[in-house]
C-alpha cells in the first residue's frame, strides 16, 4: 500500500512538472500564437469595490469597441497598488509587460519612463482627440520633455475637507462655509477645542498627514510656488515654507493623538460620529459615504482652506509597455479609456470624475457635479502623495520624514528631509 | 586508487547535490549581493553600472534614517531576548515544579507561536491603539476597564525609542515565550533525579539547588535560546509591517528599510542594507557555531 502511494505521488509529481514546463513554452512562444494575440492584459489594483466595478465598466466598453481582442484581468489586490507595484515591477524586469498597465499619472511615472519601460504616446493623443478633450493644464502636467507617455482615465482631487456640521455647531462655526486662510481655519480648531472638542481634526498615518501638509504649503505658498516645489522651481529651504511647515506643527497639535495607528477611513468615522470636526482626504470619500449610507445632510465639503480656485489633483492612468506583445490591442484599450464612454463607464461607477472636459455632468452624482465644474474652472496642481508630482522614491523619503516629525515636531529635521526628497533623482 | 575512490566517492555523490544547491542559492547569492552592493545600480534602468567601492556603505552609515533604523534594532532585540527568556524561564519553572493539568498550560503557552507573525501582527496592531482616556481602545480600554488606568501609554507612537521598540516587542515575546518554555521544560526534564535527590540529602536548599546544580545545566540550552531568538528578532520584518505600516520611521528596522528600499528599485543601496544585516547575524551566528563544533569535536 506504502510503495502503491508513493508511486501514486510520483506520477501526479511527474505531472504537474509537465504541466509548469508546458505552460512556460506557451508562454514563450506566444508572440506566434493567433489566440494569444487577441489577449490584451490589463495590470491594476483594481480588485474589488467601486474600483472593480468601473473596471467592469470599462471592459463592457471595451468588448463593444474593440471585437477583435479579449479583455484578460490581471489585477492584484493591496490598497494604493502597494502590492501591485512590487508584482509589476518583477514583470517589467523579466521582460514581460502586460499589454497595459495602471499607473498614477505624472512623475509617478517618471520612473518607467526612465527605466525605458514605457512608450511615447503622444501620437495617439492626435489621432484619438485627445489633445482637445483634455484641460490644457492636465496636458501640460502629462508632458515630460515633449512626449506623453499614459492616457489618464479618472481625476481623483486631493485638497478636499469633510466637515461635520453637527460637530462644527458646538463652537458656532458655519459648516457650510470655508475658512478663508489656514490660520482662519487654526482659529475656528481653537473655537472647537474650547468647545469640548478634543480632536478637531481627524487625520490618519502616512500619506494622510502628508496630504494635510501639502494642503498648508499650497495654502501659503500659492499654486505656482507649490507646483515648483517637486520640479525644483521653487526653494524647498526658503523662509517661506519654514513658515508654512510651522502652520502644519499647529493644525497637526489639533489632530487624533492615534493617527500614526489608524487609516483614512478609521479617520473619516471620527468625523461620522461626531468626535471630531474636520478630516482632509481625497474625494474618494464622497464615494465611501454613498456606500456607507451617511445621509448628504451629515457632512459638508470644501476646498481646503486657503486653496480655493486651485484643484490638486491626481488621476490614474494606462500606459503603453515597452515591448508589450499585443500592441495594436493596447492602444484599443487606451483609445476606449480615452474616450468620452469609457471614460463615463468608468468614473461614474468607482466615483471619480472623468479627465475628459466634454463629460455631461447630469450623469454623475452630486458631488462629482461640483469636482467637474472645478475640474474646469479651477487652476490644476499636482499631489505629491498620490505621485502626479512625486517619485515613488521621493515618497519613501517623504511619508519616512512624515512618521518622524510626527514624534518629535522638529521642522528643521522635516525641512531638510523634504529639501532632500525634493532633489530630482 | 581505484580503492580509495570507492571509499569517498559514494559519500561525496550523495552530497554533491546539497553542496551544489548550497552553493549557488546561499553562497553564491550572497556574493552577487555583496557585489551589487558595490555598484551605483540605483534604478531598474538598463544601463551600465560602474563598481563604486563601499561609497553605498559610507553613505548608509552617514545617513539618519540608517542609524536610526539600526539603533531601533538594537532596542528590539534587547527588549525581545530579555522579555523571552524571562517568561520562557518563569513557565518553565512553575510548569518543572508540577502543576495539574500540566498539558493544557503547556498547550495555552504554546499556542501563540502556531499562529504567522503577520495575523497576530494585525490583532496586536489594534490591541496597540495609543488612544487613551474615554478615547481608549484595545488594552488601553482594558486597562480603562479595570482600573489599571495608570498602565495606559501611547505604545509604539511613544516619542521615545524604548517605549516604541518595547511595545513592537511584546506581541514577539507572547508569541515565543511558550517556545523558550518548551526548551527549558525539556532541560530540566533531562537533569537525572539521582542528582536533585543528591543535593538534598546534602542539605542544599530550593533555591541552592536550582542556583548551584539545576541552572548550570540549562546554560546550554540558554545560549541555543539565545542565539535562536537572536537572529529571530534581527530578521523580524512581518510583524512590524503588520503592526506600524511599512513606512515608519519610529519603528524602522534595516529588514523594513531594504524593503522600502527595494521597493523603489534601489538594488545597491537595499543590497548593502542586506550585507549589514547579515555581517550583524553573523556576528551572533558564527562564535555559537565555532563553539558548538569544538565542544562536539572535543567529546
Amino acid at each position: 500500500m506504502r510503495g502503491g502511494w508513493s508511486k501514486t505521488f510520483a506520477v501526479v509529481g511527474a505531472v504537474g512538472l509537465l504541466a509548469v514546463s508546458a505552460c512556460g513554452n506557451s508562454d514563450d512562444s506566444g508572440g506566434g500564437d493567433a489566440a494569444a494575440n487577441k489577449d490584451v492584459t490589463v495590470f491594476t489594483w483594481w480588485a474589488d469595490g467601486g474600483e472593480k466595478a468601473g473596471l467592469d465598466g470599462l471592459v463592457s466598453e471595451f468588448t463593444k469597441e474593440c471585437k477583435d481582442y479579449k479583455f484578460v484581468n490581471s489585477a492584484v489586490a493591496g490598497g494604493a497598488g502597494s502590492n501591485a507595484k512590487q508584482v509589476l515591477a518583477n514583470d517589467l524586469q523579466a521582460k514581460k509587460p502586460p499589454s497595459t498597465f495602471q499607473a498614477h499619472a505624472g512623475a509617478e511615472l517618471g520612473d518607467y519612463i526612465k527605466n525605458a519601460q514605457v512608450d511615447d504616446v503622444s501620437d495617439l493623443y492626435k489621432e484619438f482627440g485627445l489633445d482637445k478633450a483634455f484641460p490644457q493644464s492636465l496636458l501640460d502636467n502629462l508632458t515630460v520633455d515633449g512626449k506623453i507617455y499614459s492616457v489618464p482615465v479618472n481625476v481623483h482631487r486631493a485638497n478636499v475637507v469633510w466637515a461635520s456640521p453637527a460637530v462644527l455647531k458646538k463652537a458656532n462655526i458655519d459648516a457650510t462655509k470655508a475658512p478663508a486662510s489656514v490660520d482662519a481655519w487654526i482659529a475656528d480648531m481653537e473655537k472647537l477645542k474650547a468647545a469640548g472638542v478634543k480632536a478637531p481634526l481627524a487625520t490618519s498615518k502616512g500619506f494622510a498627514e502628508e496630504m494635510v501638509m501639502e494642503v498648508v504649503l499650497l495654502a501659503e505658498l500659492g499654486p505656482d510656488k507649490f507646483a515648483g516645489l517637486w520640479n525644483g522651481k521653487t526653494d524647498m529651504a526658503g523662509a517661506d515654507v519654514t513658515a508654512a511647515l510651522e502652520k502644519f506643527k499647529k493644525v497637526l497639535s489639533y489632530s487624533n493623538a492615534d493617527r500614526e495607528a489608524i487609516d483614512w477611513p478609521d479617520a473619516l468615522q471620527y468625523v461620522n460620529k461626531g468626535q471630531s470636526g474636520y478630516t482632509l482626504m481625497g474625494d474618494w470619500v464622497a464615494a465611501q459615504q454613498l456606500s456607507d449610507k451617511i445621509p448628504e445632510t451629515a457632512y459638508t465639503y470644501w476646498p481646503a482652506p486657503g486653496t480655493a480656485g486651485t484643484f490638486q489633483f491626481l488621476a490614474d492612468s494606462f500606459t503603453l509597455p515597452t515591448g508589450a506583445q499585443n500592441p495594436e490591442g493596447s492602444k484599443c484599450w487606451l483609445k476606449v479609456s480615452g474616450s468620452a464612454e469609457g471614460q463615463k463607464a468608468f468614473n461614474t461607477k468607482k466615483g471619480s470624475i472623468p479627465a475628459r472636459s466634454d463629460a455631461v455632468a447630469t450623469d454623475y452624482p452630486k458631488y462629482q457635479q461640483a469636482a467637474m465644474a472645478d475640474w474646469k474652472a479651477n487652476k490644476i496642481v499636482p499631489s505629491c502623495a498620490h505621485g502626479a508630482a512625486c517619485t515613488l522614491g521621493q515618497n519613501d523619503s517623504i511619508l519616512s520624514a512624515m512618521g518622524q516629525f510626527s514624534s518629535g515636531l522638529d521642522v528643521g529635521v522635516l525641512q531638510k528631509a523634504l529639501v532632500a526628497a525634493a532633489k530630482p533623482s | 586508487m581505484h580503492g580509495r575512490i570507492r571509499t569517498w566517492g559514494p559519500g561525496a555523490l550523495v552530497l554533491l547535490p546539497t553542496v551544489l544547491l548550497l552553493g549557488y542559492f546561499v553562497y553564491g547569492l550572497i556574493a552577487w549581493t555583496f557585489n551589487t552592493s558595490l555598484t551605483d545600480k540605483h534604478s531598474a534602468r538598463p544601463v551600465p553600472t560602474n563598481h563604486v567601492g563601499f561609497e553605498n556603505y559610507v553613505n548608509l552609515f552617514g545617513e539618519d534614517r540608517f542609524l536610526n533604523s539600526l539603533k531601533n534594532l538594537g532596542v528590539l532585540t534587547v527588549a525581545f531576548i530579555v522579555g523571552t527568556l524571562l517568561f520562557g524561564l518563569l513557565w518553565a519553572l512553575l510548569l518543572e515544579k508540577g502543576v495539574t493539568g500540566e498539558g493544557v498550560f503547556r498547550s495555552v503557552f504554546l499556542f501563540p507561536m502556531a499562529i504567522s507573525m503577520i495575523a497576530s501582527g494585525v490583532v496586536w496592531g489594534w490591541l496597540l491603539n495609543p488612544s487613551q482616556g474615554d478615547d481608549a481602545r484595545g488594552l488601553n480600554r482594558l486597562f480603562d476597564i479595570i482600573g489599571l488606568n495608570f498602565l495606559e501609554n501611547p505604545w509604539w507612537t511613544a516619542g521615545n525609542r524604548w517605549t516604541t521598540m518595547a511595545s513592537i516587542a511584546l506581541p514577539a515575546v507572547w508569541q515565543l515565550s511558550g517556545y523558550i518554555m518548551a526548551l527549558f521544560l525539556a532541560g530540566f526534564r533531562g537533569i537525572p533525579d539521582e542528582l536533585r535527590e543528591a543535593a538534598r540529602v546534602d542539605g542544599a536548599s530550593e533555591f541552592k539547588l536550582y542556583r548551584y546544580v539545576l541552572f548550570p545545566q540549562l546554560s546550554p540550552i540558554a545560549l541555543s535560546a539565545l542565539i535562536i531568538l537572536g537572529h529571530m528578532s534581527l530578521k523580524l520584518f512581518d510583524l512590524i509591517y503588520a503592526i506600524t505600516g511599512p513606512n515608519q520611521f519610529r519603528t524602522e528596522v534595516p529588514s523594513v528599510y531594504m524593503w522600502n528600499t527595494l521597493l523603489r528599485s534601489d538594488m545597491a543601496k537595499s543590497a548593502a542594507i542586506a550585507i549589514v544585516l547579515l555581517a550583524v547575524v553573523a556576528v551572533l551566528v558564527i562564535p555559537y557555531v565555532a563553539y558548538t563544533v569544538r565542544q562536539e569535536s572535543e567529546e
